[in-house]
């Protein structure tokens, strides 16, 4: 099993209800986000092109964060998210410095918190509630070892590229151009 | 044009706009324990070479600076946690992957091992010490016969601990700056350098402070060699490390850099040192005051610029 996120940069308007969903689905402190929306402009006027994007924890194979992590709080479950157990975090930052798409933020309470795909939600055979409740349908969520999942069936259909995959993390968020 | 925009308003406290996740502690505590480091080999180092009574303040006074620094030390890192009451959660496992677990369990051999040290030691500045309680004078003879190996200990010891606080640093490849395996001979390298520029400070022997100073001198030369080596790397390697070394070369800490680590914490009292040794007369005050300050200085910058450079996407 092997979870991935594919958002496409040719349906998303940038609303940031992706971000809104997260904050109420997991409580996430006022002032912070899991997940954010970027927009890239390239070229000169009028030959201008944008490309937005929903990012967010890349939830890598090689993740640097948990190679980083002193205590073993940062860790990797059955599906290849990557979590935190805030009863075992420090709170150095460690992870925090090594993380290159910037993806984690020191929670007030103290533990370093991050996108965790909803494992609650899809434990229950739910989507993460970005995906769920984005308007233009731009974000897939699924299984890349099951070859019927919506993932893996948009990934065999569309062109798509990942962040920085240079930086050696193998990163499991994808975006298709 | 390629302009990129965060749109959804994200200002994560202590991660944007610019990641600054550690603070003045981190740099503080990389300089106590390099400091500490550095004392503790030159004092090991010589006694293990039977130098004892001829380079008594290296053996048998300046490492008293060690426990006190790592105990500072231990205390800015302690400060810097953000999760404090789960710190124990370091000693339940080790992780050989992460240079912060095993600094950790490195840093607890090191600072009971500089205790022991100076506790062995304390007739030097209290020369009517009692231990008073009976297992205390045992302990202090079982130690000093096994000195030997009690030294050998903190030799090694003493490397990993200022090579690991660069290595931790060059572990993390999200930061360009940092991510230079140079950097944890040369964390090694300006420890050692604070340590003999300590014990130069310390010293009334003269034959101890010639000495000393010609080490000083040879580890401040290997220090530029490693500096140098450091952005040669950078400049011949990939467009995000070509920026991060861009950083001291035009950037916002070029002047910092140049100035107080370089020229203020290097050259001149590299200079110094030579005159000294050359037989004119100099303050020993003043290129041992540069050398501490300019590895302090060292820390800071490199630790506050590291966290500037980033992966461009």
């Amino acid at each position: 099993m092997r979870y991935a996120m594919a958002v496409d940069t040719k349906k998303c308007v940038g609303c940031s209800d992706c971000v809104v969903a997260c904050q109420t689905e997991n409580n996430v402190p006022i002032g912070y986000c899991r997940d954010w929306v970027v927009e890239v402009m390239d070229g000169t006027y009028p030959q201008l092109e944008i490309e937005l994007r929903s990012e967010r924890c890349n939830h890598c194979n090689n993740a640097p964060c948990v190679r980083c992590c002193p205590t073993g709080a940062s860790h990797i479950v059955d599906g290849g998210i990557v979590l935190v157990k805030p009863n075992k975090c420090i709170g150095c930052g460690a992870c925090i410095a090594s993380c290159p798409y910037d993806a984690r933020y020191p929670h007030p309470k103290g533990y370093v918190d991050k996108c965790t795909f909803c494992i609650h939600r899809v434990k229950q055979g739910m989507k993460p509630a970005c995906v769920a409740v984005c308007p233009t349908k731009c974000m897939y969520f699924g299984d890349l070892d099951d070859p019927n999942s919506d993932i893996s069936v948009i990934l065999k259909k569309r062109k798509s590229k990942t962040l920085i995959p240079e930086a050696g993390t193998q990163p499991q968020l994808y975006f298709l151009i | 044009m390629n302009e990129e925009l965060i749109i959804s308003g994200r200002e994560n406290l202590m991660v944007d706009p610019q990641l600054h996740i550690w603070h003045w502690p981190i740099p503080l505590y990389l300089f106590l324990g390099g400091l500490a480091a550095g004392v503790l080999f030159f004092a090991a180092l010589y006694y293990l070479l039977g130098k004892e009574d001829q380079y008594r303040t290296a053996v048998r006074r300046v490492p008293f600076i060690a426990p006190i620094a790592l105990v500072l030390g231990l205390a800015a890192l302690f400060y810097d946690l953000n999760h404090k009451a789960f710190f124990w959660q370091l000693y339940t496992t080790i992780r050989l992957e992460s240079p912060m677990s095993w600094g950790a369990w490195t840093l607890l051999v090191i600072t009971t091992a500089s205790f022991i040290w100076c506790a062995l030691h304390i007739r030097e500045f209290f020369p009517n010490w009692d231990w008073k309680y009976n297992w205390l004078k045992e302990l202090e003879s079982f130690f000093n016969k096994y000195k030997k190996q009690l030294a050998w200990v903190i030799l090694i010891f003493a490397i990993i601990t200022g090579v690991y606080t660069g290595i931790l640093l060059s572990a993390f490849n999200a930061r360009p700056l940092w991510n230079t395996s140079v950097l944890g001979p040369l964390f090694l390298a300006s420890g050692l350098s604070a340590g003999a520029a300590s014990i130069v400070l310390a010293s009334k022997n003269r034959e101890e402070r010639l000495l000393f100073t010609k080490i000083d001198l040879i580890i401040l030369g290997t220090e530029l060699f490693l500096i140098v080596h450091m952005f040669m790397g950078f400049l011949a390697s990939t467009q995000v490390q070509q920026e991060a070394a861009e950083l001291f070369l035009g950037g916002e800490y070029t002047m910092v850099f140049w100035i107080f680590v370089v020229v203020l914490g290097i050259i001149i009292p590299a200079v110094l040192d030579l005159m000294e040794l050359r037989g004119k007369h100099i303050p020993a005050l003043i290129p041992g005051v540069l050398v501490l300050m300019g590895s302090f200085a060292f820390r800071f910058v490199f630790v506050f610029a590291g966290q500037v450079s980033r992966w461009l996407y």
